[in-house]
């Protein structure tokens, strides 16, 4: 298992660096001038200046090394110094976005937490509602319960978060009043009424959010419970006398998490992507407005590191989707 | 009373199609939308882009049965015609993309030496992040297509290309499978041994043997690219602002929304009706395909 592990990380690496140069080169690749939007008043020479400033003139692959060094190297070190106050790192150039001229990976520290709150709280919330509906509906297979649930999961699954994100905010926001339309990030937990408006101001956008979850995952549960209530070893379980609590609840339930736990890993990185659309309507500063941002203004390093990071994301979730599939299954033995 | 006539495969899988109301009804439905976008300027004669700022921000009216937007512009006409490039894009996107999944699977499957590498390119895509990547390609060539291909074309060619070619890889892996497991039948193995070229080879017997999983992709496939068009026009990384298309008729009702919510709610449910029925489309198919799924009940 140990061994499977570390060969899926290792061969991970050349996958990252091949996205980290796809993602380059298709920003490479794309016409278009980044200093197009420097007003015409500016005299050549400036310009060319500018360029040589951006590190503009030298040739790709330079640049792309330069990327791959500041991002595998640089960055670490910097991290190491923050931990430990050493100095590595003083005066070494890392990342920096063009938009803000700061490093890129100082802004992206400020945004994660957002990000990782909402879409954090989305994931365990649908995930909490997802799964005691898909064990009901296969239990009652048929059943009123399971024909609504069907439906309402398929309704869920087929509005797309811009809409379903502007429904709420007319109905819980314009309508009732209950919640706030616009996600305050500069709002501070210290107390409990402080902690409450925090709470106050998560729901629409986790609401939306999980929803996309809550919709995905209860149909694999359902499925997954279906395939395992007509096996043998349920026949047995009623046979020798144990409570229909004990053998759907244990029995059936642990043996259908198997495929349900590797789904939920899988649609990690898929809820990330979700964010982008959810915070732009909510307003919350998170990854993905950045992502937008960065893209509206053209801050190719930005964008670049952006990108990377949620390829690096959907690729550790893969690896471990596959590692937990390996571990709840006995059946499945990697060498 | 007729002889029981046997019966061919076909007629069973309609028979089968026919019992799931979901999908007879999202069929309904889909076919439904497609009909009335297609035949709509034909019998609504309003011209979408005509703007009256006399009669702007209207409600429901005889006039204008789904009122009219900030410019005076007719909602119900600007509705068909957004449903227009809608359908067209999932429809276009969706074909690039069943293309592109069937060649990569049945060259996967078919040829040996092609398996390893072109299963390899279809991982690395999984691992792409594609919401952001197609940001990032329309952000990008938008400009320089629109000069070549004039504004709309363009626009076109990038949205639907750009859909096509980040959601091929599930069908493509799909069909391998599918492939690896006809390759070892015996009918396959009697047509190679009377000689059957290649060719012949997978358009008479795999292509329609894998028929099946592709028509279910398919229908899934104009879903996803309905859905992620939105999302782009959503994002105003999609057709320019003055052109109508659902998503767009959405983002730019946003603005609107605590005083005209109506605006909002014609193009989501447009979006999402299309996106619900061809879904119980594709899940209609797949058990009416599925021979053992057919003599389950």
């Amino acid at each position: 298992m140990l061994t499977y592990t570390l060969r899926r990380l290792i061969l991970a690496i050349p996958t990252l660096l091949f996205i980290a140069l796809v993602i380059f080169l298709l920003l490479e690749l794309a016409p278009g001038d980044p200093t197009a939007q420097v007003p015409l008043t500016v005299p050549p020479e400036v310009k060319e200046q500018m360029r040589i400033a951006l590190g503009l003139d030298q040739p790709s692959h330079i640049r792309f090394g330069k990327w791959l060094w500041q991002m595998f190297a640089v960055e670490p070190m910097v991290w190491w110094d923050a931990a430990f106050g050493t100095a590595f790192t003083d005066n070494t150039p890392r990342v920096i976005s063009w938009q803000t001229r700061s490093p890129v990976m100082d802004i992206v520290a400020q945004r994660l937490p957002q990000t990782l709150w909402v879409v954090g709280m989305a994931y365990v919330v649908g995930v909490m509602i997802a799964l005691p509906i898909g064990i009901y509906s296969a239990y009652r297979q048929y059943s009123v319960f399971d024909q609504v649930g069907t439906f309402v999961t398929m309704v869920g699954y087929s509005i797309p978060p811009f809409f379903s994100g502007v429904l709420v905010i007319v109905i819980f926001s314009v309508q009732l009043g209950w919640f706030p339309s616009v996600y305050d990030t500069t709002h501070e937990v210290v107390d409990w009424n402080s902690f409450l408006v925090q709470l106050n101001q998560m729901v629409l956008p986790v609401m939306v959010l999980s929803l996309q979850v809550t919709s995905q995952i209860s149909r694999y549960m359902r499925s997954a419970m279906l395939d395992n209530l007509s096996q043998d070893y349920v026949r047995t379980a009623r046979a020798k006398g144990l409570r229909e609590n004990t053998v759907v609840g244990v029995h059936v339930l642990r043996n259908s998490m198997i495929p349900v736990v590797t789904v939920i890993a899988l649609g990690v990185p898929q809820v990330f992507g979700g964010a982008i659309i959810t915070e732009v309507i909510f307003k919350v500063n998170g990854l993905g407005q950045l992502l937008i941002t960065a893209i509206q203004a053209n801050d190719l390093p930005m964008v670049q590191t952006v990108t990377f990071m949620l390829a690096v994301l959907i690729v550790l979730f893969n690896i471990l989707a596959d590692i937990l599939y390996g571990l709840l299954d006995p059946r499945i033995r990697y060498e | 009373m007729s002889k029981p006539r046997p019966h061919s495969p076909s007629r069973d899988v309609w028979d089968q199609f026919r019992r799931h109301r979901g999908a007879v009804a999202g069929g309904v439905i889909f076919l439904t939308l497609v009909v009335s976008v297609l035949l709509g300027p034909l019998i609504w004669r309003v011209d979408p882009a005509f703007i009256d700022l006399t009669i702007r921000n209207q409600g429901t009216s005889l006039s204008h049965p789904f009122g009219t937007d900030q410019l005076g512009r007719d909602m119900l006409a600007r509705m068909i015609a957004g449903g227009q490039v809608s359908m067209a894009v999932g429809l276009t996107a969706m074909v690039l993309s069943i293309a592109l999944g069937t060649l990569v699977g049945v060259l996967a499957g078919m040829t040996r030496w092609l398996d390893g590498p072109l299963m390899r390119l279809t991982d690395l895509f999984l691992a792409l992040p594609l919401l952001p990547l197609l940001l990032v390609m329309v952000m990008l060539f938008r400009e320089t297509l629109s000069i070549r291909f004039g504004t709309e074309t363009g626009i076109f060619l990038l949205i639907v290309v750009a859909i096509g070619i980040t959601s091929w890889m599930p069908t493509a892996r799909i069909v391998r499978g599918d492939v690896l497991a006809l390759k070892e039948r015996e009918f396959v193995q009697a047509a190679r041994s009377v000689g059957t070229t290649n060719t012949m080879m997978i358009t008479r017997h795999i292509l329609p043997n894998v028929l099946s999983p592709i028509l279910v992709s398919a229908s899934l496939g104009i879903a996803n690219a309905i859905i992620t068009e939105s999302a782009l026009s959503f994002l105003g990384l999609g057709f320019p602002p003055d052109f109508a298309t659902w998503g767009r008729l959405l983002a730019d009702a946003t603005v609107y929304i605590t005083d005209y919510p109506a605006r909002v709610i014609w193009p989501g449910v447009a979006i999402s009706l299309t996106v619900l029925a061809v879904t119980y489309m594709g899940d209609g198919l797949r058990d009416a395909l599925d021979p053992r799924a057919r003599h389950r009940k």
